[in-house]
């Protein structure tokens, strides 16, 4: 148990380390973000609460889709073939998982900073925006880094990763704009523990479905 | 002709006939149109059903790699799709005519649309790779998370969101079907109807696979 846990750590280590070093990647998906907001505020200006709200969300999903393809396509199947002989098929899906979680909440909260400051601060509850923020931009991440894993068995087009994932990733986008909405007035917004739950719920869905369904695919 | 497909065309029959001629409840505005509940909602119990067998052959596949199940699951998710489409425009014209437009942003409908794309992406995915038994283990991977995925959103959307749909939101139970909405003589036509719909399904199904499984037999002789 404890060497599984080595594995995913030294894994992790390893992405990171590539990010730091490597930071095509990073800085990438950092422009990524900053050029698509910026191009986004010179379209609509300061758009009220629910436009903002809707475009936050659609922007997290984009930024979601490129940022967890780069980390996915980089990997080039020699190297696959070096992970396979020293990690298990498990561990990699894991430490995947994490890296890209992180590396989703990051640019999420980057996001809502150049939203903020580009389009207007229509929160009025911004704390409980930002939690939000960061369990979609998790939620989100899961479910296109295990369609990444698939999509990189069948030839790598990015394309693939957006057609595949995008109707999977409705009912998170529609819980997700529901709880934000909560964010934005005092509204009163009857089950609002109850969706938060019901999102956690999924992510623990997508997470055994990723774990059980990996090997499956690593294998080659 | 086996047993079943008999009985797939005599329950066929005995729905178009009696569909048509029992005396239905007159509900709100729906006056005859109550009658497409014997036509759209079977498309729907057999799309489920169509699907859910691909699941099981794709999960089949998983754990023993024989191509008989890979193609198996591809046949019956092209019919699931199939109903899927033809369960969409059913509903479609049934909505002119009752809720004044073809769409109405009803999660049901919105459910339909999703189960579509989902499976577009599946021939999609399909279609990208050329070595078959990677194929056939991509796709069923897919396959496989895609339906669990999909299954509880489909209960969960409705019950977010307003439905035009009978049983939708504030309603407990589940919003598919409606207890009070089937009375006793439409049952009577209902529950044949969905039989015989998904038999046909099942029927279509099996006609394509013997199809696809001779051509299979006919391509891997040349190689062995």
């Amino acid at each position: 148990m404890t060497s599984g846990i080595l594995h995913i750590a030294a894994l992790l280590k390893k992405d990171i380390l590539l990010e730091i070093r490597q930071q095509y990647t990073f800085y990438g998906i950092l422009l990524y973000v900053a050029s698509t907001i910026f191009v986004l505020y010179l379209a609509m200006g300061e758009p009220e609460a629910i436009v903002w709200n809707g475009l936050f969300w659609m922007i997290q999903l984009f930024i979601c889709v490129n940022a967890v393809a780069k980390s996915f396509l980089q990997e080039n199947s020699g190297r696959m073939l070096y992970y396979y002989s020293i990690a298990g098929a498990r561990q990699f899906i894991i430490s995947k998982l994490i890296f890209n979680a992180v590396l989703m909440i990051i640019m999420s909260i980057t996001s809502l900073l150049l939203f903020r400051l580009l389009m207007g601060d229509p929160l009025t509850h911004p704390w409980k925006f930002l939690m939000t923020v960061c369990l979609g931009g998790t939620s989100l991440s899961l479910v296109f880094t295990f369609l990444a894993a698939i999509a990189a068995r069948a030839r790598q087009n990015a394309a693939l990763i957006a057609i595949m994932g995008f109707p999977l990733i409705i009912p998170q986008i529609l819980l997700l704009m529901r709880v934000s909405n909560t964010a934005f007035a005092d509204v009163l917004q009857g089950g609002y523990g109850q969706m938060s739950l019901l999102l956690a719920g999924l992510d623990v869905l997508v997470i055994s479905l990723a774990l059980i369904l990996f090997p499956f695919l690593w294998k080659d | 002709m086996r047993w079943w497909k008999i009985l797939c065309v005599a329950l066929l029959l005995y729905t178009f006939t009696a569909g048509f001629l029992i005396k239905v409840p007159d509900i709100g505005n729906l006056h005859e149109t109550i009658r497409n509940l014997f036509f759209h909602v079977p498309m729907w119990f057999g799309q489920l059903t169509l699907i859910s067998v691909s699941l099981v052959y794709s999960v089949l596949y998983l754990r023993k790699p024989d191509t008989k199940y890979d193609i198996y699951a591809n046949e019956f998710a092209k019919t699931g799709i199939v109903f899927g489409l033809l369960g969409l425009s059913t509903g479609m014209i049934w909505a002119n005519y009752t809720w004044g437009a073809p769409w109405n942003n009803d999660p049901k409908q919105l459910g339909a649309s999703i189960a579509l794309l989902i499976y577009l992406a599946y021939f999609v995915l399909r279609n990208s790779m050329t070595d078959i038994d990677k194929k056939a283990r991509v796709s069923a991977v897919y396959n496989i998370f895609a339906y669990f995925i999909y299954v509880p959103m489909i209960m969960v959307l409705p019950r977010l969101v307003e439905s035009l749909h009978p049983g939708g939101k504030g309603v407990e139970g589940n919003p598919g079907l409606s207890g009070q909405d089937l009375d006793p003589v439409m049952r009577m036509v209902f529950w044949p109807a969905v039989f015989g719909w998904t038999l046909l399904g099942v029927w279509i199904t099996t006609l394509r696979l013997r199809l696809q499984l001779m051509a299979e037999k006919k391509y891997s002789s040349f190689a062995s």
